[in-house]
């Protein structure tokens, strides 16, 4: 591994080692590029992954402090936590489902498609679909993702099976095992999956796709690669010409260092990317980095999502096998004869026993809640995953009345749901209930919106500079040697989960990166 | 700074909460004796017992052993050891539900919750019994979970896809199963 000295400025510092981070890294890196990477959490592996869910819980989630408000459910139902990322190497890769849906072509362009929805803010992405679809196909092969590329799909588990039979009865045709980036056989040197469920503690097999042991140690064995765990970056730095110069951070000990950069690139989740870019503020940007627009922490979006569990008279033992591998997809479509626009998923679910009464059930106790959790072992459940609408007041501020370990103001998140948000869910709940029902379902339960672990649009593309924060390659508008290299900078949501799209992001980004570099305009 | 005496044996014993295993309990299998006994350090015997009816009437599963309850009486007195305004909540909460609270009828029980319903005492007692109730091994064993399964070659082979009450997925919308092909 590198050490690259703090006071070298040639090198390309990156904030944040996940899907975004991670694959950046990677990808300069073997190019030849000199890459520090600067990561906030511990270093793990599949041999430190705890297989206790609260254990685990508590050795990968980002637990600094947040504050919330609006009228999204999280507010009343997990105050203290209104998003569920991860805080270690590998970032939300280690934490996250494996799930890798693309987004649609519709989706990029949400304003062209959906007209003017009073409220959002919604504009069209500055990429062509046939461009992001190039990217897309370079990412799945990296991540051997599932019935693409000639991949098998995954076989189907008890809870899929359950899914499948009562999507099927509801007249749903595109219905499968899903596109995952978990290995169905063995490939890029990890092993196949075993179906140990488990996969949101930390993938004890490595099947599933994760930075932390595909990306990070291929850059580690380029020798370009200085990775600096316990690493929370406090501030980026600029000159008087408006460049960024380098990065401010706290080590491992909680001391004030300075690594001097050529590049920076933010990939921090959209929380932590944005709080970043506000933190930064100086004379010269009073109201944080690349933020001419003011849409630095605006238009956060998080998905439209929730539990779907019903209960059966027979057992499913849902929480065998991969937790995410079934997709229903025939509601991803814009169809506002449905009462709404945008589409959504339905995605395959399991919680652990543990996991189950905290997050994934409505408030409740007493007789009628221990009734739900006695089916445990005849539950079969679903999750939904659709497309929420930016909003400019949905947004990441600085909360001055809470300070983090180091005195710096932590992030409030504010969202306040839209009307279509609403009628979205409501769809997806009466569909779902009718698909359960149908095959027999005892009762159908669900959820409150959980802790969001898709956070996007924070820091968004546009084509033109005064709608958003950076251009068609994450290069933000106003800085060009800094960039915006996480789901922040999607321009919306869509209604696929996001790491997909941002590793093709990271892909794209780093072409135009080392070009930019080679070509000494950077 | 290492000191001869174990922290333990300052802290004096303020309650303890006790019970028999039933005969067909699976920790009866391996305990040495069906008798439990629950040492508390912060909260008195009565204080437990009245715990151990309000997690019992928030989380009511009749055949769920009593020990499976005292687990999250002792973590809330492990904490309130180390944190009065805690130990003030609960013994002020429980105070607040009147002397006949563990005694009294479920129905009672439940009525006397509701009205603390919205108190950060009951809310804080609510997550608590969750969290820890549902996490011990005998609700694992109680609800039929079967944990983690790495350390057995995951369900791949321990039947992951052994439902049978529903047709089986064509192929083409699933996979093949690897330990098969």
């Amino acid at each position: 591994m590198a050490q690259i000295d703090p006071s070298d400025d040639g090198a390309v510092v990156i904030i944040g080692s996940g899907a975004g981070g991670g694959t950046l890294a990677h990808e300069l890196t073997r190019r030849g590029i000199k890459v520090v990477l600067l990561e906030a959490g511990r270093r793990q592996s599949i041999a430190t992954f705890s297989q206790n869910p609260g254990e685990a819980f508590a050795q990968l989630t980002w637990l600094d402090p947040r504050t919330q408000s609006g009228t999204w459910d999280p507010v009343r139902t997990s105050p203290t936590l209104p998003v569920w990322i991860a805080k270690t190497v590998g970032g939300t890769t280690v934490h996250w489902t494996g799930a890798t849906p693309r987004i649609r072509p519709w989706e990029l362009r949400p304003r062209g498609t959906y007209g003017d929805v009073p409220g959002t803010s919604l504009i069209d992405w500055p990429i062509p679909y046939d461009e992001l679809k190039r990217y897309y196909r370079l990412a799945e092969a990296r991540m051997v993702v599932t019935r693409r590329n000639g991949n098998p799909g995954l076989p189907a588990s008890n809870n899929f099976k359950v899914m499948y039979a009562a999507a099927k009865k509801a007249g749903y045709k595109r219905v499968h095992t899903g596109y995952m980036a978990i290995n169905a056989r063995p490939g890029d040197e990890r092993g196949a999956c075993i179906q140990q469920g488990f996969c949101v503690q930390g993938c004890k097999t490595g099947a599933k796709w994760s930075t932390l042991y595909t990306e990070i140690p291929r850059a580690e064995a380029t020798g370009n690669l200085d990775l600096r765990t316990q690493c929370m970056a406090t501030r980026i730095e600029h000159n008087g010409a408006g460049k960024v110069t380098g990065v401010v951070y706290r080590d491992s000990a909680g001391r004030e260092q300075r690594q001097k950069a050529r590049v920076v690139c933010v990939a921090g989740n959209a929380i932590e990317t944005a709080r970043l870019l506000l933190l930064s503020e100086s004379a010269k940007f009073p109201h944080g980095l690349a933020n001419s627009s003011g849409h630095v922490g605006r238009n956060y979006c998080h998905h439209i999502n929730g539990f779907i569990w019903a209960t059966f008279d027979k057992p499913v033992r849902f929480w065998r096998g991969v937790v995410l591998a079934g997709l229903v997809e025939d509601e991803t479509v814009n169809d506002p004869k449905r009462g709404f626009v945008g589409g959504y998923h339905f995605e395959l679910i399991a919680l652990d026993l543990p996991t189950l009464p905290l997050v994934g059930l409505p408030y409740g106790w007493g007789r009628d809640f221990a009734s739900i959790m006695d089916d445990y072992r005849n539950m079969a459940g679903m999750f939904i995953n659709g497309e929420d609408l930016p909003q400019a007041n949905n947004r990441i501020t600085l909360d001055d009345k809470v300070k983090d370990a180091n005195g710096l103001p932590v992030a409030h998140v504010h969202v306040d749901e839209h009307p279509n948000d609403k009628a979205m869910r409501q769809h997806a709940r009466t569909q779902g209930k009718a698909m359960y029902e149908a095959i027999g379902a005892k009762r159908v339960i669900f959820s409150p919106t959980t802790p969001a672990t898709h956070n996007m649009c924070t820091a968004r593309m546009s084509e033109h500079p005064g709608d958003g924060v950076a251009n068609a390659h994450g290069q933000t508008h106003d800085i060009p040697n800094l960039f915006i290299s996480d789901g922040s900078a999607f321009t919306s949501p869509g209604s696929a989960n996001p790491t997909l799209t941002i590793v093709a992001l990271a892909l794209r980004q780093a072409d135009y990166i080392s070009r930019k570099m080679s070509a000494r305009e950077m | 700074m290492k000191t001869p005496i174990g922290r333990r044996e300052f802290l004096h014993k303020t309650g303890v909460l006790t019970g028999v295993l039933a005969l067909g309990s699976p920790l009866a299998l391996v305990a040495p004796s069906r008798a439990w006994a629950v040492d508390l350090t912060s909260l008195t015997s009565e204080e437990g017992v009245a715990l151990m009816a309000a997690a019992r009437t928030i989380a009511p599963h009749d055949k769920l052993e009593d020990v499976a309850y005292a687990l999250v009486i002792r973590a809330l007195d492990t904490t309130a050891a180390k944190d009065p305004a805690l130990r003030r909540q609960l013994q002020e909460g429980i105070a607040s539900l009147g002397a006949a609270f563990a005694a009294s009828s479920e129905n009672a029980r439940v009525e006397a919750l509701r009205r603390i319903e919205p108190t950060p005492f009951f809310q804080n007692l609510r997550v608590q019994t969750l969290q820890v109730l549902y996490a011990s091994p005998l609700a694992y064993a109680y609800f039929g979970y079967e944990g983690e399964a790495f350390s057995k070659g995951g369900y791949l082979l321990r039947g992951f896809n052994d439902l049978r009450w529903l047709p089986d997925v064509p192929l083409s919308d699933s996979g093949p199963v690897l330990a098969a092909s």
